[in-house]
């Protein structure tokens, strides 16, 4: 990895990911939103998520981590603090 | 020294004919609805099933098994005589002996078969596809009859939702034997121990069967993951390229694990056109008999041609998994 991403560019990632994978706008992935009462995201799209911030950030996410992941404020702080 | 023979076969195998069989019973989302807190909507969305076949209490897997291996003779052309070897891929006999497939030869009329029951879960047929042809190249066996049944309704608690929407009954058949092209690439198998607490058996809290349990994010990842490499290193072994497959079967388990498949074979150069199996929606998850039963329903929608290039893919508890390419009957 180069340097450590900041909290904006990993947002930055993460929406883009959540895009992909669930068809939200980036717009709409802000740090205080809950993946699945806001976004609308279900446990498997969260996995897929999980697996590609996984390959984009180099850290490991595992299942039980990821369900403490509830808004993608918690998202960017478990990545900053693994990356 | 003594000098043993070892035989060797014709080089070359294909699938010469399929068939399935399917429970009577249909069994809708909204009917599970009735007898358990789940939707329709919450079903379709997760794993894209709308119903799924149950069997009858005295329908049993060998049942079910001859009826499959029976269609897929007459498919073929053959008849039980010109078949010495069943394989019976399973993973949810009444009971761990005796086996299902020595007496799904002897219904059949196959007579004195070399029989026997392989277990890789939902990756069982493609282990068994891959063993059928390796025994007919090797000599071992002139035709074998190759079974994946299941009545996966006796081992899930009907109670748990995460399950009993998932699971369901039914067999798929085919019939392996040599050819003067080769039609069944290399097998691909493989397995991952270490993973094996996540798909397995509990005590049932209502008493008789253990019933099934799985960790399913885990495995949904496991799946979504580890499982196009290994069909792409099917295409491998067999030379070809994604852009020459056109039908795409993965295991049946869940519509989005098919799909997360289909999308990364796409992005390695499958076709946009290639046609992928979603008889999950209207069979449910049937382990080993989801691939074959997938085929042959295909085949009768038209979807599938005689000569269509198809990669097959299974993956289940173990965790095991397989995979090959075959050219449809
Ligand atoms: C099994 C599977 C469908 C479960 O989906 P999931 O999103 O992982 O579900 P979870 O167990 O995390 O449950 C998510 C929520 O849905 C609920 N839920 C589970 N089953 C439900 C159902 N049938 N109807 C409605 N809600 C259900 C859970 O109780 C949970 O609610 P909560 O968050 O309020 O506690 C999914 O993990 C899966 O398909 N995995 C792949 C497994 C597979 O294919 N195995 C076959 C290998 S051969």
């Amino acid at each position: 990895m180069a340097d450590k991403p900041s909290d904006a560019e990993i947002l930055e990632g993460l929406s883009e990911i959540v895009e992909e994978v669930a068809g939200v706008s980036p717009d709409d992935v802000t740090a205080d939103k809950s993946f699945v009462d806001d976004l609308d995201i279900d446990s498997l799209s969260m996995v897929e998520i999980a697996v590609q911030a996984e390959d984009r950030f180099g850290v490991k996410i595992p299942d039980d981590e990821l369900a403490n992941l509830k808004t993608v404020g918690d998202a960017v702080t478990y990545v900053s603090s693994h990356a | 020294m003594t000098t043993l023979n070892q035989t060797t076969g014709p080089t070359a195998t294909r699938i010469l004919g399929v068939g399935s069989h399917q429970p009577e019973r249909i069994v809708t989302n909204d009917e599970l609805s009735l007898h358990m807190d789940t939707t329709d909507q919450w079903i379709r969305e997760r794993v894209g099933i709308a119903e799924r076949r149950f069997s009858a209490p005295d329908e049993k897997l060998v049942d079910m098994a001859v009826i499959a291996g029976s269609k897929a003779l007459a498919d073929s052309g053959l008849s039980p005589s010109d078949v010495d070897t069943v394989i019976l891929a399973n993973c949810t006999m009444p009971h761990p002996i005796p086996n299902g497939a020595a007496q799904v030869a002897d219904r059949i009329g196959v007579k004195a078969a070399g029989a026997f029951d392989l277990n890789a879960a939902c990756a069982g047929f493609c282990y068994s596809l891959g063993t059928a042809s390796d025994l007919v190249r090797a000599g071992s066996a002139k035709r074998v009859l190759v079974i994946g049944a299941e009545k996966l309704t006796d081992w899930v608690d009907p109670t748990d939702r995460s399950n009993a929407i998932i699971f369901a009954d039914g067999a798929g058949a085919a019939v392996v034997g040599p050819s003067d092209t080769p039609g069944i690439g290399p097998v691909v198998w493989g397995s991952a121990g270490d993973l094996v607490d996540t798909i397995g058996m509990n005590p049932n809290p209502a008493g008789g069967n253990k019933v099934l349990y799985q960790e399913g994010q885990s495995v949904f990842r496991w799946a979504t993951t580890k499982i196009a490499p290994i069909a792409l290193r099917a295409l491998e072994a067999a030379g070809i390229t994604p852009a020459e497959v056109d039908v795409l079967i993965p295991h049946q388990a869940n519509l989005r694990i098919v799909e997360s498949i289909a999308k990364k074979l796409r992005a390695n150069g499958a076709r946009e056109d290639m046609v992928v199996a979603d008889d999950i929606v209207y069979s449910g998850n049937t382990s080993s008999a989801s691939i074959p039963m997938a085929m042959d329903h295909m085949r009768a929608a038209g979807r599938i041609k005689p000569g269509d290039v198809a990669l097959l893919v299974g993956f289940g508890a173990g965790l095991s998994y397989a995979g090959q390419v075959v050219i449809c009957p």
